[in-house]
C-alpha cells in the first residue's frame, strides 16, 4: 500500500546521522544525535538506556534482533522458518533495478533475510511464539514472505497454544509482489480468525512506524495492543494524509498517544517498561496454568 | 458516447466519419448507406481489437472511466428489490459504502458496494468512492446481519482506495479494516466479491475476504494505486503507467497469477458502453456461483475461504543467509 509518500519513505527510511543502525554495525558509536531533542548523547550512555534519550524520551528504532535480545529471556529464542525467501513473482523492475536485485542488496545491507523474525521464545518463563518485524529490510514491508512467516507464527502459537506476540514496524505491504502482498493482509487475519476461536491470546506492539497494509491487518488485531511512546501509527503516513486534505496536521498526529487517545491502543509503554509489561500480561492471561511453571 | 480515452484515438476518429455520414439523415445516397454499414462494421471489429489487448495502465484508464457502471447502477439493472440498510449506529452513514437487503432472481441476499458517485453532488456526498472507518463498519454489521439470517453476502468493490483524511485516523481507519479482515474470514455465510471498477488497496480488501472472487474483464486490483507505487519506487507519479505495468493490476494478469477465480465479460468496448449487458453478465457470475456455493454447510465454507486466502504467496525455500 502506498502509505507512505516518497518524502515519509525517505523520512523513514531516515539518514545515518539521524538514526544509527545499532550497535552491531556501527561498533564504534561515539556519540549520537537525538533527533528531537538535539541532544548530543554518549554512545555507551545511549546504549545503556535501551537506545533511548535519556532527555525527552525519544525511542529511536531497534532492530528485529536487538527486540529478541531486549524481551526475551536468555538463550531462548529458537528461530522458526529462516529458510523462507523471497521470490520475485511479478519480475518486477523499476527504475532499471529489478525487485531479485533490490533483496540480494537489501540482504547484504541488513544482514536478514527478510523483513521479520519469527520463532518461540520465554519472557520470566513464559513461553511464546512471535514474529519480530525490522524495518531496515526494504522498509519492514510485507511481500509474501513477511505474510508467510507471520501466519506461521500464528499457527505455532495455536498449536502449542501459547500466547502470541507480534512485534510490528513497517510501510505497509510491499508493492514489488502486486497483489501477492495486499493479499497477505486477508492471510495472517484469517490465521488470526483461528486463533482468536481458540481463545489463544494475541499481545500486538506497535513500534515506529507502523502504518498501512500492517496497521489495517494483524497489528490492530491484538487482545492486547500495545506501543512504544511516539511512534508513528496510522493507516496513512501524515504527508499523504496532508496532501490528501491541503492542510497542516498538528505534530502529535498518528503517533502512539495520539492513537491511544482515540481508542485504538490499551497501552503506551516505555521501552525499559516493555518486559516486565509483556511478562505481566502473559501471566494473566495464562491464568492458573502459571501454576504450574517452575523455574 | 464518445470515445474518450487516449488509446481510443483510431475508434473516436472512425466514429467522427461515421456520425459526420449519418447527421445527412435521409439525404443519404445508397452508397453512403453501405459506407455507414462498412464503418459500423469497422468500429466494432477495431473496438474489439482494441480492447482484447489493453495494457494494465489502459485498464485502470477503463476501470476509472467516468460512465462505467456503479455500484447503485447494477443494484438498480440487477435486484427486483432492494432495501438499503444505513449507518454503522456508531458514528454514521458513510456513503462510499452502501448495502442493504437486495433480491437477486427470487433470493434475498445482503448486497454490500463502494459507490464512487456519478455528479459532482453524488461524489461529493461519497467522498469519490473513499470510505471511512464508518463505512467499513457498517459494512461489518451488515456482514453480521446476514450470518445471523443465514444470507449470502455479495459485495461489489470499486474504489481506490480507503480514505487518508484525518477524521479517518481518529476513528481508527486501520482498525476498521483489519477487523472486516478478520471478521469475514469467519463468516459462516456463502460470500461473493466482485470487483467492478477499482479495487485499491486495503480500502477495497476490507470487502474481498470472500470464497469466490471475481473480477470485471477489464476491472484493476492492486496494492497501491500506481500514482502511489511510482511516486515511491519512480520518485514520480508520471511513471503511473509503468508501476500498473509492474505491479500486473488488471484483471487477465491477476488471472493469470491464479489471484481470481473467475473473469465476467465486459460489453464491447467496456462497461460503460452498455450498463444494461455488464449487469446481466454480473449477476450470471454471481447467480451461478452462489449456486455452487450452496452447496457447501457452514464449516466448508469457512474452510474453503481460509484455505484460498492462505495458500496466497509465493516463495522460496533455501538455504538462510547466516545471520549473525
Amino acid at each position: 500500500m502506498s502509505d507512505l509518500t516518497s518524502a515519509d519513505a525517505q523520512r523513514a527510511q531516515a539518514p545515518d546521522d539521524l538514526q544509527p543502525q545499532g550497535s552491531r554495525s556501527i561498533p564504534g558509536n561515539l556519540a549520537v544525535k537525538c533527533p528531537k531533542c538535539r541532544e548530543l548523547l554518549y554512545g555507551k550512555d545511549w546504549e545503556k538506556n535501551l537506545k533511548t534519550c535519556p532527555r525527552c524520551s525519544y525511542h529511536f528504532r531497534l532492530s528485529a534482533r536487538e527486540r529478541i535480545d531486549l524481551l526475551l529471556d536468555e538463550g531462548s529464542f529458537q528461530e522458526i522458518d529462516s529458510n523462507l525467501l523471497s521470490v520475485d513473482p511479478l519480475n518486477f523492475v523499476s527504475r532499471s533495478q529489478s525487485y531479485q536485485a533490490k533483496l540480494r542488496e537489501e540482504r547484504e545491507k541488513t544482514g536478514l533475510n527478510e523483513a521479520v523474525i519469527a520463532g518461540t521464545g520465554t519472557i520470566e518463563g513464559l513461553p511464546l511464539a512471535l514474529a519480530v518485524m525490522d524495518f531496515a529490510f526494504i522498509g519492514g514491508s510485507m511481500g509474501s514472505v513477511v505474510g508467510e512467516k507471520v501466519t506461521r507464527a500464528i499457527e505455532r502459537a495455536l498449536a502449542d497454544r501459547s500466547a502470541l506476540l507480534i512485534i510490528s514496524t513497517s510501510g505497509g505491504a510491499r508493492m514489488q509482489e502486486g497483489m501477492f502482498s495486499l493479499l497477505q493482509m486477508a492471510k495472517t487475519s484469517a490465521a488470526l480468525t483461528r486463533l482468536s476461536e481458540a481463545r489463544v491470546p494475541y499481545i500486538s506492539l506497535l513500534t515506529d512506524p507502523t502504518t498501512g497494509g500492517i496497521s489495517a491487518s494483524f497489528a490492530f488485531l491484538g487482545d492486547v495492543i500495545l506501543a512504544e511512546p511516539g511512534a508513528l501509527i496510522g493507516f496513512a503516513g501524515p504527508r499523504v494524509i496532508e496532501q490528501f486534505m491541503h492542510q497542516r496536521l498538528p505534530a502529535d498526529t498518528n503517533t502512539a498517544e495520539f492513537v491511544l487517545a482515540h481508542g485504538m491502543l490499551d497501552a503506551v509503554v516505555p521501552r525499559r517498561l516493555l518486559r516486565p509489561t509483556l511478562a505481566r500480561l502473559l501471566r494473566m492471561y495464562a491464568g492458573s496454568k502459571v501454576k504450574s511453571v517452575t523455574h | 458516447m464518445a470515445y474518450d480515452l487516449e488509446f481510443e484515438k483510431p475508434l473516436a476518429d472512425l466514429e467522427k466519419k461515421l456520425t459526420t455520414l449519418q447527421r445527412k439523415g435521409e439525404k443519404l445516397k445508397p452508397e453512403e448507406q453501405r459506407q455507414i454499414k462498412a464503418l459500423e462494421a469497422e468500429l466494432r471489429e477495431k473496438t474489439a481489437e482494441i480492447y482484447s489487448k489493453l495494457t494494465s495502465w489502459q485498464c485502470v484508464q477503463v476501470a476509472r472511466h467516468k460512465d462505467r457502471p456503479y455500484t447503485v447502477d447494477y443494484i438498480k439493472l440487477m435486484c427486483e428489490d432492494y432495501f438499503e440498510l444505513r449507518g454503522d449506529r456508531r458514528f454514521g452513514d458513510d456513503r462510499a459504502i452502501q448495502g442493504g437487503l437486495a433480491v437477486i432472481d427470487g433470493r434475498t441476499v445482503m448486497l454490500i458496494g463502494h459507490q464512487k458517485g456519478r455528479d459532482t453532488r453524488e461524489k461529493m456526498e461519497c467522498s469519490f468512492g473513499l470510505a471511512h472507518p464508518e463505512g467499513y463498519r457498517k459494512a461489518l454489521r451488515l456482514m453480521r446481519q446476514a450470518e445471523k439470517f443465514g444470507m449470502p453476502i455479495v459485495t461489489l468493490i470499486d474504489t481506490s482506495g480507503a480514505s487518508p483524511d484525518l477524521a479517518s485516523e481518529e476513528r481508527g481507519q486501520s482498525q476498521a479494516i483489519a477487523e472486516n479482515l478478520l471478521v469475514m474470514a469467519g463468516l459462516k455465510v456463502p460470500v461473493v466479491a466482485v470487483i467492478i471498477g477499482e479495487g485499491g488497496s486495503g480500502g477495497a480488501l476490507a470487502l474481498g475476504v470472500a470464497n469466490r472472487v471475481l473480477m470485471l474483464e477489464f476491472a484493476i486490483y492492486t496494492v497501491a494505486a500506481p500514482e502511489a507505487a511510482a511516486s515511491i519506487l519512480w520518485r514520480d507519479t508520471i511513471y503511473a503507467s509503468q508501476a500498473a505495468e509492474a505491479m500486473k493490476v488488471d484483471a487477465k494478469s491477476l488471472y493469470q497469477l491464479g489471484l481470481v477465480d473467475e473473469l465476467i465479460p465486459e460489453p464491447l468496448g467496456g462497461a460503460h458502453r452498455n450498463h444494461a449487458e455488464a449487469a446481466k453478465a454480473l449477476k450470471a457470475a454471481i447467480l451461478k456461483h452462489l449456486d455452487e456455493l450452496a452447496a457447501l454447510n457452514q464449516e466448508q465454507l469457512v474452510q474453503q475461504r481460509f484455505e484460498k486466502f492462505r495458500a496466497v504467496g509465493k516463495f522460496a525455500v533455501g538455504d538462510p543467509v547466516a545471520v549473525r
